[in-house]
């Protein structure tokens, strides 16, 4: 059984106890549809380039060739998918190159354009999961998603 | 070094100077030899070139000899004696003309000198290089300095104009050129920070970075996540910036951060921002995110620079490395403030400090943790569990005074306690950085504090206020000024955004989160506070989890209890004193919660209510909710029954 007390100054909070059996009883109430939460590809179909999922692969120093790349392969109508891309992912990985630091992937290795693309479709699977994972958070940066899905 | 060169100089110095002496003319030159000679009656190395001596010299020697000895007569001490053949008069004369000899002599000179120069500098190198381990093992007790350095350290290679400026290197800043970049991939941005390091967060200064098992996390700044991952404090490594220097020269653009800089003031009109040594940059957009900084008590404040070494205030990567020094050296730590901060600091400390027997204590006025955000209840159910941690809690008490008494800091408070420690953190709160605001000519809000803006941020035309100090119009909440890292991500994301031309409102809210030890956690979105009355729905704890919490208590069981607590004597006293009064119902209503032992607020959703509507919900230990929080704030609603709303958070779900 649930029980209720009034408690604090003026009685002004109310604090229910709620036994489990009580709420499996489904709630009455209705919320309005949850605000859409953006994630790498917009409603539209566009890429949303500030997707906290690319954390700053499209800010950083080799953003717009990741860009190019990365559009390219979206907007693909090639049959394998991407297959026109093949500069621009090259481009792209000449450009990280240059720095190791902030792209610690061993870049330099697939010269073959299909390893290059496995590649790059293994990395497009890797963003949507982390796409889809980052819809059901909220929040925007994984130290605050981090806190959230610490106990679960 | 220099005192040595000093000495070997004044030694040559006079060496010359002895040797220019004897050379001299003149009675009233007298060689400490002569003096010393004179003295002893006579044999005075006699100076040949003496003027008074040269004088006399014919007469003297043509005078008949005296009889020194007369038959029959005493011997009396004569005053002029027979002139004894002086010795120096025998010795070789140089044959060369004096200047030679003297070169000669200075070279001879000049090479003991060299040698001796030598071997004094190697002892005293080896005399160093022997006592240097001993130093290292010394600074226990020397905190550190901080030091800020300008990089670049002229303004002349900072750009004069560029196209985005953005005033702060922290969260909101870095949140705001991450949405620019996103929105128009070659914007040139410039960052202009006060402080010394590249944009990072700060969340996990006072939680997991006190975490790691080893000392690793102070020097690389880097911290286990939930998953096990380990990430750097930096939201980007150093070479993902542009240096100032190139950075207009880029033509994919970037982002450029000039550390150690300050702004003085804006003029908006004109769209230049000065720094503090004069140099203006001109600028298309501009965002202030300048942040806020620890508030002090102006009893500390005032103290001797001795007391104040024992104080810190804690905000930045510096004083988290200084402070973790100063755990490692210390057997008593007291916490001033009660709320995030000091919460989780001392809970961090505590647990830090187990092993090594740290004493913890917090003290706050409230009457429980978090006292301003969980009502009261519940603050107090909090305060038992940082007990828990080991932490000791004295709460209703603010500094009256301190003194250094025995190499410990004596605290004195309010309720005539005082507490003894070897360091103190305060952590009561932050003041908004709006020190741009009277030069540049922008408004302040009175009451809230921060920089005022409108729903898209924005102060004036092309100028932006993000973070801790931008005071914002929240269209479904009102104005509001947040201090929270989500807040900074939100708001500078959405400035960022507007700044690129998205024109958007603020419609996405914030929200926070607290950890205290591992048991503990909670979130919250839209205002919390304690003032509000609240409605909170807590899982019921099962006989498994909790045997006491079955035991059902009722409403009227309560009042009776609570009756008991003042007798009818004591209310008659209370009633003539309304502070009192107001003091022991306090005290009351604190002895009422924590007897009521079967309640266990374990996992819960707690609703803050203005008007009936909700207008902030806290999940209490309960995860991955926030979606739904977000829909019933939204909804703006009055519900009859929020025991109804809460069953769409699902709490008794097992995490």
């Amino acid at each position: 059984m649930s029980y209720c007390r009034k408690l604090g100054p003026n009685e002004k909070d109310l604090v229910i106890f709620a036994t489990k059996e009580d709420h499996e009883v489904p709630s009455s109430i209705t919320l309005p549809e949850p605000d859409p939460q953006p994630g790498l590809i917009l409603p539209n179909g566009n890429i949303n380039w500030n997707c906290p999922c690319l954390g700053g692969m499209a800010t950083g120093p080799c953003g717009i060739e990741f860009r190019n790349a990365f559009s390219c392969f979206h907007y693909s109508k090639e049959e394998p998918k991407g297959t026109d891309c093949f500069e621009l992912f090259k481009t792209m990985q000449t450009c990280m190159q240059q720095y190791p630091t902030l792209y610690n992937k061993d870049l330099g290795d697939d010269d073959e354009l299909n390893e290059a693309l496995d590649e790059r479709k293994n990395t497009m699977a890797e963003l949507k999961n982390t796409m889809d994972e980052s819809k059901n958070t909220t929040d925007e940066f994984k130290i605050t998603s981090d806190n959230k899905e610490k106990k679960t | 070094m220099y005192r040595i060169f000093k000495i070997v100089n004044g030694i040559t110095y006079t060496t010359h100077r002895n040797v220019d002496l004897l050379h001299l003319e003149g009675w009233y030159r007298l060689t400490t030899a002569q003096r010393y000679f004179s003295k002893k009656g006579g044999k005075t190395p006699q100076n040949a070139n003496s003027k008074e001596c040269s004088a006399d010299a014919g007469d003297f020697c043509k005078r008949p000899p005296v009889d020194c000895n007369p038959p029959g007569q005493k011997r009396l001490p004569v005053f002029s004696e027979c002139p004894a053949p002086n010795a120096m008069d025998q010795l070789p004369k140089p044959q060369c003309p004096y200047k030679e000899y003297d070169a000669q002599q200075k070279k001879s000179y000049f090479k003991v000198l060299i040698v001796g120069a030598i071997v004094f500098l190697v002892s005293v190198a080896a005399v160093i290089k022997s006592q240097s381990p001993s130093k290292k093992d010394k600074p226990k007790n020397k905190r550190r300095i901080k030091q800020v350095m300008k990089l670049p350290p002229k303004s002349s290679e900072i750009p004069p104009a560029v196209p985005y400026l953005l005033i702060g290197g922290g969260t909101a800043s870095f949140s705001a050129f991450r949405a620019i970049k996103s929105a128009e991939p070659e914007a040139k941005i410039l960052v202009i920070s006060n402080e010394n390091n590249f944009p990072h967060m700060r969340p996990p200064l006072s939680k997991e970075l006190w975490f790691s098992p080893d000392d690793s996390a102070v020097k690389d700044l880097k911290f286990k996540q939930w998953n096990g991952t380990e990430r750097s404090l930096y939201y980007e490594p150093d070479d993902f910036y542009e240096s100032c220097k190139h950075l207009m020269q880029n033509p994919k653009g970037g982002v450029a951060v000039a550390k150690g800089w300050v702004v003085t003031h804006i003029d908006v009109t004109g769209k230049r921002a000065f720094l503090d040594d004069g140099y203006a940059v001109c600028y298309d957009k501009c965002l202030i995110a300048t942040g806020s900084s620890p508030k002090n008590l102006d009893i500390f404040e005032k103290a001797s620079p001795a007391l104040k070494e024992r104080i810190t205030l804690f905000r930045e990567i510096f004083d988290f490395q200084d402070l973790h020094d100063i755990v490692r050296n210390s057997e008593s730590i007291a916490i001033i403030g009660g709320g995030f901060l000091g919460s989780e600091l001392a809970c961090a400390l505590a647990r830090k400090g187990k092993d090594a027997g740290l004493q913890m204590t917090q003290i706050f006025k409230e009457s429980g943790n978090m006292g301003k955000i969980l009502p009261e209840y519940l603050s107090l159910w909090t305060t038992e569990q940082v007990i828990k941690e080991g932490v000791n809690v004295v709460r209703h008490a603010e500094v009256t005074g301190i003194k250094l008494d025995n190499k410990k800091v004596q605290i004195n408070l309010s309720n005539g306690q005082s507490v003894s420690v070897d360091h103190i953190v305060v952590a009561i709160g932050v003041t908004p950085n709006t020190s741009l605001a009277e030069k540049s000519e922008l408004e302040v809000d009175p009451e809230l504090g921060g920089y005022l803006v409108n729903t898209e941020l924005q102060a004036r035309s092309d100028l932006y206020i993000a973070g801790d100090c931008s005071c914002f119009y929240d269209t479904k909440l009102g104005r509001r000024r947040v201090e929270h890292h989500d807040h900074a991500v939100v708001s500078g994301r959405l400035a960022g955004e507007n700044m690129a031309g998205a024109n958007k409102p603020y419609w996405h809210q914030s929200m926070f989160w607290s950890d205290l030890g591992p048991d503990l956690g909670y979130e919250a979105i839209g205002i919390v506070d304690s003032s509000l009355p609240t409605v909170g729905i807590f899982a019921k704890a099962t006989p498994k989890d909790n045997p006491q919490a079955v035991v059902s208590a009722t409403d009227e069981g309560i009042r009776s209890t609570t009756e008991e607590l003042v007798s009818e004597e004591c209310d008659t006293h209370i009633r003539g004193d309304p502070e009192q009064r107001k003091f022991l119902e306090k005290v009351k209503r604190e002895q009422q919660s924590a007897g009521n032992k079967g309640d266990d607020y374990g996992k819960g959703v707690i609703f803050y209510l203005r008007d009936d509507v909700v207008v902030g919900i806290l999940l209490w230990n309960v995860f991955n909710r926030m979606n739904v929080a977000r829909q019933v704030l939204k909804d703006e609603r009055k519900y009859d029954d929020l025991n109804e709303v809460a069953k769409l958070f699902n709490i008794h779900q097992e995490e």
